[in-house]
């Protein structure tokens, strides 16, 4: 039987992950990839959680967050092409522009 | 006629407005008459308002004219209002009658200089201020147009800006003026305390119910007004700005600084002669400054070489003439003998305009000689100014000053030396001025003295005009005989209040002697003459004494000959100690503590942003391990709570 916990424990692993591909990918289109992995990961306990409450406002919330991440993933990854073509790489750590 | 009063004032108001503001377009020939000619609508509309007060009754000729009110606010209500009696038409006439004059004069003299609109909008200016000052009906406007006339005496001092000795003379004149203002300012307020109204009738109406005859209060109230009259005036202490005044234009010397704005002083003192009756103590002040200033300035400006400085010279001793009268209660004198030296002095100032006009900008007496021939107008008008100044029967100066000199004795015998010693002096150094330009051998420098001519009718007119009335101005007072007096007689209902006052303190009514009259005019007559004589001796005659002199009284002459260094004293004492004490706000309190307390609050927050900023990498990662950590905190404090 599959139940909520196994939901619940499988959205925090891909959490996780996301995170850590985050804190510690350099290439900016992985880095985009794992935030996707981590809006997943809600979205999972997101629909996890509104099966087992009973209620319609979870699954409503999981369409709100695919819109949102739709959206960011097409800025993201157009911020990533006009970096790449401004400065030849996408490497985080190379475009470190904002610091004291 | 009497209703339109205001409109004295306005006309050449109107004349600055148009030339200040429209004047760049117009020609100079435009631009002089539109100024001349707005100061002598005024003059007409004054003759005609003073024809009307010869027909009313002696006793009805005070009338106020209130056009708006100006402040209205509490118990402090100030209309612009003017009044109307015979010390104000008096003062508006000479004021506009002579600034007329010379305002014609400036025509010829100021042709073709730079500033030519500028000049003339201030002259319309300072002629506007003046006519307000003279006739207001109320302290407050009268200070409004005292402040004026100081500003524009500024901005004519300082016409030639771009010369440093110009616009420091400028400064000097301001800063001077600004002291007996404050004196000024402090006497106003003490009237307003005590009668909580400005206006003089008001004013000088309830003067004997609230103050007492003689008291502290009184005394207090005509002291500061007096310390006013001394900026204004160039008295003792406060004289040392009118000879550097010379710095501006001549005809500007002319009107402002010996006929007009430095009269402003004698006016207000004999406007407020009521209060002066009842502070004794300040009567004998204001005569013993006047006798020394007219005896100081004139030792000084015997030994002057510039010739506009001894005429400055002598305007102060004059001005100290004048004190003397109000000090010894003669107000009508001091503003007949006002009057008299208002003709005189602007003659003698326009007529050494035209020298210098003629010498291409040379002042020194050293370098003229022998002028009599090359300018002939020049030098008759002179010399009826000089006669007029010296006191020579039957000029205007010789009415005035006998007068003075009269009511001086009366008082005490210590005046009368004063003046009549100062007479003397008055006379020998004008001569002495007289016979260094226009007699005996010619000094002129040989590049000048191709150029020597007479200066045109526009200049000479305005001369011969001043000289007719220098010759025939003192005949409105002839003393002696009975009614001739006609001037103080006019005057009389202003001052006979005081009057009244100072009799009735005196408990004697002044014996009048017609012997001793005649026996004091032969005196003032002799003085001149003597002075005259010795200025002749000295200058015609025999020319080496004036050198052997000197030699002999070195020391003496030096002292004097740097007017006994009191600029060189005011300097060390006021000045440098006033410098002194404002580099030492400059540099220690403004820079150190002000600017020190707005620069430490910047350097405390960039201290504080130099280590906050060390956490701005750059880096993405670090931003999403912040985010991380602040979820974490969030949670684990939700957690264990």
């Amino acid at each position: 039987m599959v139940t909520l916990e196994h939901y619940l424990v499988l959205s925090a692993l891909l959490f996780s992950l996301g995170m850590v591909g985050v804190m510690f990918r350099r290439n900016l289109i992985v880095i985009l990839m794992s935030l996707e992995l981590m809006l997943n990961a809600v979205n999972l306990s997101f629909v996890a959680f509104s099966r087992y409450l009973g209620s319609i406002e979870g699954q409503i919330f999981v369409l709100f967050v695919m819109v949102v991440a739709a959206a960011e993933v097409a800025v993201g990854l157009a911020i990533a092409v006009a970096v790449f073509r401004q400065r030849g790489t996408i490497n985080i750590n190379d475009i470190s522009l904002l610091k004291w | 006629m009497i209703e339109l009063v205001w409109l004295i004032p306005i006309f050449p108001l109107i004349g600055f407005l148009i030339n200040g503001l429209f004047g760049r377009r117009f020609s100079e020939k435009t631009i002089g008459w539109i100024g001349a000619g707005s100061v002598g609508a005024s003059f007409v509309v004054a003759v005609s308002i003073f024809l009307e007060l010869l027909n009313m009754a002696p006793g009805t000729r005070s009338i106020q004219k209130i056009v708006y009110s100006w402040i209205w606010s509490g118990d402090l209500n100030v209309p612009i209002g003017f009044l109307v009696d015979p010390l104000s038409i008096v003062m508006i006439m000479v004021v506009s009658g002579v600034g007329c004059i010379i305002h014609i004069y400036s025509i010829g003299y100021m042709h073709g200089e730079i500033g030519f609109r500028r000049y003339f909008s201030y002259l319309n200016l300072f002629v506007f201020n003046m006519l307000i000052l003279v006739s207001a009906n109320n302290f407050l406007l009268m200070f409004v147009g005292w402040e004026g006339v100081g500003l524009c005496s500024y901005l004519l001092i300082g016409y030639y800006y771009e010369k440093k000795s110009a616009s420091d003379a400028g400064k000097k004149a301001f800063v001077v003026n600004r002291i007996g203002d404050f004196g000024f300012l402090l006497g106003m307020f003490l009237i307003f305390t005590v009668f909580g109204t400005f206006n003089y009738v008001d004013v000088f109406a309830a003067a004997p119910e609230r103050l007492t005859q003689g008291g502290n209060l009184v005394t207090l109230i005509t002291l500061l007004l007096f310390v006013g009259a001394t900026g204004k005036s160039a008295q003792i202490p406060l004289y040392t700005w009118l000879p550097d005044a010379m710095e501006g234009p001549t005809p500007v010397s002319a009107l402002i600084h010996a006929a007009t704005m430095v009269t402003a002083g004698v006016y207000m003192v004999s406007r407020c002669s009521v209060m002066f009756a009842m502070a004794p103590v300040s009567l004998t002040v204001v005569a013993i400054i006047g006798g020394l200033t007219a005896l100081f300035a004139a030792t000084i400006g015997i030994t002057q070489f510039d010739i506009k400085r001894v005429l400055a010279y002598s305007t102060i001793s004059q001005l100290g003439f004048m004190f003397m009268a109000c000090g010894v209660g003669a107000f009508s004198t001091g503003i007949f003998h006002l009057m008299t030296h208002a003709f005189f002095k602007a003659l003698l100032f326009m007529a050494a305009g035209s020298v210098m006009h003629a010498m291409s900008g040379e002042l020194d007496m050293r370098k003229m000689g022998g002028l009599r021939k090359k300018l002939p107008y020049t030098h008759w008008t002179y010399l009826f100014g000089t006669l007029a100044i010296a006191g020579i029967f039957p000029f205007a100066g010789f009415f005035s000053k006998d007068e003075i000199l009269y009511y001086a004795l009366q008082k005490n015998m210590v005046f009368w030396i004063m003046g009549a010693v100062a007479a003397v002096m008055t006379s020998f150094y004008m001569f002495r001025s007289v016979f260094m330009t226009f007699y005996g051998k010619s000094r002129v420098e040989p590049d000048v003295a191709h150029h020597l001519h007479e200066s045109p009718p526009l200049m000479t007119v305005p001369l011969m005009i001043l000289a007719f009335l220098s010759l025939v101005g003192g005949f409105v007072g002839i003393p002696v005989i009975e009614g001739a007096q006609r001037f103080s007689n006019f005057l009389s209902p202003v001052f006979a209040p005081a009057k009244a006052i100072i009799e009735h303190g005196a408990h004697h009514a002044g014996h009048h002697s017609v012997t001793a009259e005649l026996v004091l005019m032969g005196v003032s007559l002799a003085i001149a003459i003597l002075g005259l004589l010795v200025a002749r001796y000295m200058y015609i005659t025999s020319p080496e004494t004036p050198g052997r002199i000197v030699e002999r009284f070195s020391g003496l002459h030096r002292l004097v000959f740097n007017k006994y260094w009191i600029d060189e004293l005011y300097d060390f004492l006021f000045v440098n100690s006033i410098v002194e004490f404002s580099r030492f706000l400059w540099k220690k309190f403004d820079e150190a503590v002000v600017d020190g307390a707005v620069n430490g609050v910047a350097a405390v927050v960039r201290t504080f942003g130099s280590v906050l900023r060390l956490l701005q990498t750059g880096l993405v990662k670090d931003y999403a391990l912040s985010v991380l950590v602040g979820a974490m905190v969030v949670i684990g404090y939700l957690l264990l709570r």
